[in-house]
This record gives structure tokens, sequence and C-alpha cells, in this order.
């Protein structure tokens, strides 16, 4: 995929600066790390694998000093270390760079990159001098388009990211743990990533590398590990394995969804969108989604897709356009006419959108139809146990009790518990943002089905998603978003991955890639 | 092998024990400092324990408690009220200069009804304008310590017929040989308690104030919740106007200077977290008996009641310490 040529790289043969070994993590209700093992040699990119959920970013918060393990210890540099908070870690030489940017958007590139290790000269005053020059050195080992002096607010994500990465150089790190680095790239700032990460490896640094991108992987790493459901397994060189086989380490058995089992039987229009905008944030979107019938929305992160939704659920106002629900223009003015005229929204960030996380399960459960479960005001207990238990069997929520906070579930737990609050308020419009975003593959097939048995019941359904094959496989038909546009409607059985790319990624782009 | 069933077993309950203690103080410490407290007193002097100083201390606790009762409410929607100390004042000096002028009735009836209107201007500043809460309030105080100055002229106020009105009943009254003050403290913390446990408007403020966002996710109309408990906030005011008015016969200027904090002293003492979302109304009832324990004590113990202020202080100080020490699970943080 990748312009550059994929030469695979051999191995670095040296004893590890890192070594993780039989890192147990468990959290109320799940184990998220069972027994793992991880190394890293200095000089070496180590790429690090495993499916949403697979404690991929459990186990780097833990190598971080974020988390700490139930069992298992981290050897760094031939001594094991117990690193209290992440601060510990930055101290001793691993340094991770966050996927969410941690910057003070108000401060200078310099502030941001000596944040709370500022030089200081007599009388604890900045010394600014040494603090530029400082930063100048680090600038040049980045080779990046800024200055010192640039307000970090004005920079793009790109070059956030390398403020981050300078955050990181400052500490004179051993290990460097990139989370997923180009998800907010790019095509053409990537390769400045790269050079920076190859020339951390020149430098002897040893380089965590997180992604799901295969070429991204294919192109820089010298070993590859999986993680699958919290377990590890295995690690291999990069120049003696293929796509393949590695997709099959980190699945570990078919995920391939069934496509026959999309529903079929179409009604009338639920929900069609005219014209619909809002100002510097989409534009003239238009679609229907009919009862019985998935419609996926796909694009990536920025295209405009949840700001729809939004919209549509009378979270936003349109600059334009109308909102027709079962043949009436409703246009919603807030989220509460919306629910009351039978639209729901599992929004997609679950623990800021979806859940009061202080809450227990039950409660969370009957929060959107609270009216359903009262009379005369007064909520009936036993009708939100009938209600929490109805969803706690129908959708296998594994949870010790309903009194257990939401907080303490696991993600796919916890979305089952999102979606279960809204199918309680009997919606005529059901809209999944991103419904398996970091959850375990076994929710995630069970809400896969799930989506597909209330579109046959009836439900209209839309379900925005950036992974392809979630929306492959659920939709019957797919809208492609692109830079606030929608740009192709397809057919979801007959569908060719390629278009689907262009269609997301605006057409003249994909050419500039190839 | 050994080394890590070690790990497994001595961490954890070193943990455990630690985090413990931590959270057994935090929910119980109160009431052991309490308990503490009282048989201090009660050494020092007999009266403390005597049935009528008990019911002395639970009533002057109950103009206080009538309004934490409702600060709780705005507090566990996720807001703050420091506005209502002088909103005591104005309730109390309206009602008690409006009662000779138009009749018991009209006063009281008026009384609630500018104090409501305060509380939604309050109300829609915060839910609708959405502006903060502590700064709306704070000014909201000033403000109306303004208006009340000009309203009576710097004049205190007082109620001409003392011997022969009605009005008497709120705040020296007793019905079943419990103080009228105490029954209506009572009563409103029932009240209130019902409808935040039992009713979906008191889920939805949790909810609110819990998390807004998810809130408004979820179809709740967040605007109108906050918008509603200063409205709550500020009927429980006028029902302390009341009482206070009619105890005293008279009012001062200045009256509720201070109950603001006060109020919130006996809310975080009780335990009601000040972010949000979670909290009740049977902890503030206890946390305003406490302070007022403490307080009655301290005057018992021959010290000057100015000395109140600095254990309350000192007692807030503690009550906030412990509530977060629970929650990240160690008294100290290493974290700079």
């Amino acid at each position: 995929m990748n312009a550059s040529s994929p030469q695979s790289r051999q191995p670095i043969d040296a004893a590890p600066i890192l070594e993780l070994k039989g890192i147990t993590k468990r959290f109320p209700g799940v184990v998220a790390l069972n027994n793992v093992d991880f190394d890293v040699r200095p000089g070496e990119v180590h790429a690090l694998l495993g499916e949403n959920g697979a404690g991929k970013s459990t186990l780097m918060k833990v190598l971080a000093g974020k988390h700490q393990a139930n069992e298992g210890k981290i050897i760094l540099g031939g001594q094991e270390m117990a690193f209290e908070n992440p601060k510990h870690a930055k101290r001793a030489g691993v340094v991770l760079i966050h996927q969410e940017q941690s910057l003070v958007s108000e401060m200078t590139v310099a502030e941001n990159i000596f944040l709370g290790s500022l030089p200081r000269k007599s009388f604890n005053r900045v010394d600014w001098r040494k603090l530029r020059e400082d930063t100048n050195k680090i600038l040049e080992r980045l080779k990046c388009g800024f200055q010192h002096d640039d307000l970090v607010g004005s920079l793009s994500i790109a070059k956030k990211q390398m403020v981050e990465i300078g955050r990181a150089l400052a500490f004179t790190p051993q290990v460097v743990v990139f989370d997923e680095p180009t998800a907010s790239l790019t095509d053409h700032e990537k390769p400045v990533l790269y050079d920076v990460i190859n020339s951390l490896c020149e430098q002897g640094v040893g380089i965590v590398y997180i992604s799901h991108r295969m070429d991204e992987i294919f192109h820089l790493s010298h070993r590859i590990s999986v993680l699958r459901d919290g377990e590890y397994t295995g690690t291999v060189n990069t120049a003696d394995t293929n796509e393949d086989e590695i997709t099959r380490m980190m699945i570990g058995r078919s995920l391939t969804l069934d496509h026959a089992s999309k529903p079929t039987d179409f009604g009338d229009n639920m929900l069609e969108v005219r014209h619909l905008s809002v100002k510097r944030v989409f534009e003239d979107v238009s679609f229907n989604v009919r009862k019985g019938e998935i419609v996926g929305m796909y694009g990536l992160v920025g295209a405009g897709r949840s700001e729809v939704a939004e919209t549509i659920f009378g979270l936003r106002k349109p600059s334009a356009g109308d909102v027709v629900l079962d043949g009436e223009v409703v246009n919603f003015r807030n989220s509460h006419d919306a629910v009351m005229s039978g639209v729901a929204l599992v929004p997609e960030d679950r623990k800021d959108q979806g859940l009061i996380l202080g809450m227990n399960c039950r409660d969370n459960m009957t929060l959107a139809s609270l009216s359903s479960v009262s009379s005369l005001g007064f909520m009936t207990s036993a009708k939100e146990r009938e209600v929490y238990d109805k969803y706690h069997q129908a959708m296998k929520i594994k949870t010790p009790s309903w009194r257990q906070k939401v907080g303490n579930l696991s993600g796919g737990n916890q979305q089952k518990i999102v979606i279960g609050k809204w199918l309680h308020t009997q919606p005529k419009l059901l809209i999944l943002d991103e419904p398996t975003r970091g959850i375990d593959v076994g929710s995630k097939s069970e809400i896969h089905t799930l989506v597909k048995d209330l579109a046959k019941s009836g439900y209209a359904v839309l379900v925005i998603s950036s992974e392809m094959p979630e929306v492959l496989g659920l939709s019957n038909r797919i809208i492609a978003m692109y830079d606030g546009r929608v740009t192709a409607e397809f057919d979801g059985d007959n569908v060719s991955e390629d278009a689907l790319v262009q269609a997301i990624t605006g057409m003249g782009k994909q050419a500039q890639a190839s | 092998m050994a080394s890590t069933e070690q790990t497994k077993v001595v961490v954890p309950l070193g943990k455990l024990s630690k985090a413990g203690v931590l959270s057994f103080l935090s929910a119980q410490g109160i009431l052991i400092f309490f308990l503490i407290g009282m048989f201090v007193f009660s050494f020092f002097s007999e009266q403390f324990l005597s049935q009528s100083n008990i019911m002395t201390v639970v009533r002057q606790a109950s103009i206080i408690g009538i309004i934490a009762v409702g600060v709780t409410v705005v507090i566990i929607g996720g807001n703050l009220d420091l506005s209502v100390g002088s909103m005591l004042s104005f309730s109390t000096v309206l009602v008690v200069d409006l009662h000779d002028k138009i009749g018991p009735t009209n006063a009281i009836l008026l009384m609630f009804a500018l104090t409501l209107m305060i509380g939604a201007v309050n109300g829609f500043l915060i839910g609708f304008l959405r502006l903060n809460s502590l700064i709306v309030t704070l000014a909201m105080l000033s403000a109306i310590q303004g208006f009340v100055l000009i309203y009576s002229g710097g004049q205190n106020v007082d109620i001409a017929n003392q011997e022969n009105t009605w009005f008497a009943f709120f705040g020296r009254g007793f019905v079943g040989g419990i103080a009228v003050p105490v029954l209506m403290f009572g009563l409103l913390a029932i009240l209130i308690q019902v409808v935040m446990s039992y009713t979906g408007y008191g889920r939805r403020i949790f909810a609110v104030g819990g998390n807004p966002m998810a809130a408004v996710y979820s179809g709740i109309r967040k605007n109108w919740c906050v918008f509603s408990t200063y409205l709550i906030s500020a009927f429980c005011v006028a029902c302390a106007a009341l009482v206070l008015g009619s105890r005293v016969m008279g009012s001062q200027n200045n009256v509720g200077q201070g109950y603001e904090l006060l109020v919130l002293a006996g809310i975080i003492l009780g335990g009601t977290s000040l972010l949000g979302g979670a909290g009740s109304i049977w902890k503030t009832v206890i946390g305003v008996l406490i302070l007022g324990f403490i307080q009655n004590g301290l005057l018992l113990m021959g010290y000057p009641y100015y000395i109140q202020w600095i254990v309350t202080w000192v007692i807030i100080i503690l009550a906030v310490w412990l509530d977060l020490a629970n929650k990240r699970k160690r008294l100290f943080t290493s974290h700079s």
C-alpha cells in the first residue's frame, strides 16, 4: 500500500532494554491482561497489534506507570521497576506518546515541551535562553516546520503530535511508546513521523508502535507482537511473516460477518434527511432510511458523520434543510423532543455522552424512559428491575448486580447498557454512532447480531462506523461521507472496498497516495 | 513461583486494608468524630445531653437545615448556591416588614413569590444562559444585600403587636410537643428526599449533576432541571425566612449573613460531594445536626461564640480531605 519500498527489516540482535514478564491486570469484572510477556530491544521498532479491547493500551499504561499490574514484572535495563505513576516511568526513561493529546494550547512549543521541568536560574526564575536552546536542539532532531515560540494552539494536529514527541525527547528516553500515532495524520504527514521514529532508532532508543494499519507496521517494524482478548499470542519477526499470519494471530477465528443474515424486508421511509446543513460542519446532506433497513454511514474521523446524527437528534441547529421522520417534518429543537418522537441515539463517546458513570446499571438503563417506569411521577422499583432484567438477559450483560456502578464495567457491557437504555424507549429510528468502538470481539459480534435482529423486527437503523468490515457486514446501503459532504451511496452487498475508500478520502487524494 | 505468590497475596491485602480504613473513615469518620465530641462535651457540661438542650440544638439547627435541604438539591444537580444568605435576610426583612402593613397572609404569599423570583433569576442565568453558578450566586449574594438595605433604608424592622398574631406559630409554636421549625425541617427533608429518590425528576437531577452531557444525550432537559433546582432552593429559603421572622418577630438587615457558609458546612459535613451527581438529603440533615451540636457544645464549654467559626472551618477541611482521600485511596498524594 505505502509508496515507499517495503523493505523488510531484519530483527536487531541485542539484549532487550525493556522486558515485561507475566503482566496481569484486572479491573472490576474483567481481566484486561492475562500473563502477558513483551520486550523491546534498543534501536528496534516493536509493533504491538491487537483488536480494539485486546489490551494494547492497558499494557502500555502499565508500562508507563498509569496503571499498576496485579502481577508480573517490569525490567528496564536489567533492573526490576515498579512505576507508581507516569512521572516515575518518564524519569526512568519510558515515555508514552498519547492518543489524546495533552498539550496546553495557550502556551508556546518550548513551554509545552518542558512543561513541568522548565530550566531555572537563580531565584527560581525561568531560564528562557536555555529553554530556547534546548528546545531548538530537540526541534532539530524532529526536523519539523515550526518554531520554539509558536503557540501550540495554532499548530496542525500533526505538528502538535511532533510537540508531543519533542516532549518525550526532553526526557532522553530509552523506550518510547507510540499509541496509534498516525490516526489523525494525513498521508503526506506520515513520512515525517516515520523519519522521526527511524532517527530515534538510530540513536538506540527502543520503540513500541501500536497501530491497526498493516502497511505501516510492515513498513516500520522489526518485530511484531500480538495480543488477543488480553492474552499474549506471540511475537514474530516482521521479515518472516505476512499479513495473513498476523491477522490470524489477532482474530484467532473467522470473523467474517454473515452477509446473508442482513435484513431484506423494507417498508416505507422512516427517516428522510433533506439537504441538511450546519454551517462550517457539514453541507447539503441528503439520505433516507427505510423501516427494517440498516443504513451504514462510513467515513473518516472528522467527516461530519456524528454531527449529522446529532443534528437529527436535535442537539445541533441546522442552518438549512429538513429532517423528516415517518412522513412528518420534525427538525427537533432539543434532544427531549427527539426522544419523545421516537429517535434514539447511541452516541459515539460512551463515557462522556452515553452513561452517567457514577450511577448504577439499572438507573442508567431507565434514564431515557423514566416515565415508562413511573406512575404519577413516582418510579416503581419493581418496574425498573423488570426493565433492567429484561435487557440484562436479552443482551447477556455481565454484571455482578444491578447495583454495580457502570463505571466499573468493561466497554462491551457498558455499550450494551447504552443500547438497552435506548431499546427501552421503543424508538422508530435507532442511530448507532460507532457502536463497537473499543469493545471486545465477543460483545462486538453480539451487538452486530442484535442490530440485524432489530432491523428485521422493523426498526429503521442508521449505523455510523469507521470500520469497513462493520459497515460492509451490517449495511443494506452505505452512505459515504468526506469533509462534510455525502460523496457516494452504495448498495451494501455490491460494493468494492476500493470504491468505498475512494469515496471517503476524496478522489483526488486517493490518486496522490497510490 | 514464590515471588508471584507473594505479590498475589501481600500487595492486594496491604492496599485493601488501607483503602478500607480510608473509606471507613470517610463514611463514618465524621460520626466517630461527632461521638467523641459528644462525649467530651458531656464530660465538661452536664447540660449538654439533657433533653431540653438537645431540643434547643435541633430547633436552632432547623433554619440552617431547611435551607441546606434546598441547597443540597442544587449541589446534586452540579451547581452551587451561595446567594441563600442574603436571600434569607431579604425574605425575613420582607415578611416581617409587610406583616403589619398588609397582614400576615398577604405578607407570606408576597414573600414566597418574591423569593421564588430571585431563585428563578438565578436559575435562568445558570440553567439557560449557562453562566457559572459560583459567580452568579456570589454576585446575587451581594446584589440582594444591596436590595435589602435599599428596601429597609438601613433600619431594622419588627412586628409591633407580637402577642396577638398567628404568625408566631411558625417560629414559636408546637404541634404535638414538637417545635414547628423542627417539624418544618423534618417534613421538608422527608418530602425532598422522597422526590430525589423516588421520582423521575429526582433521578434526572442526579443525572444532570453526574454527567450533564450524557443527560442531554438521554433526552433530559438539562436547562429546566438546573433552573428548577434554584426554585427549590429559593422555596426552602422562604420557609426558613418564615421560621426566622416568626421566631424573632423582627429582623436585622443582615440577619442571614454567613448562612451560606454554615449551610455549605452542613452539607459537606454530611458527605454530599460538591462535584454533583451524588449525595442525599439524609446526609445533609445529619451534617447540619452535627454542626449544631458542635456549636452548642463549644458554647456550653464556655468558649466565645466566634470560636465556632474557626472550628467549623477545621471540620470542613477535614470532611473534604477525607472525602478526597477516599477517592484516591490515600491521604497524601505524591503527584505534584
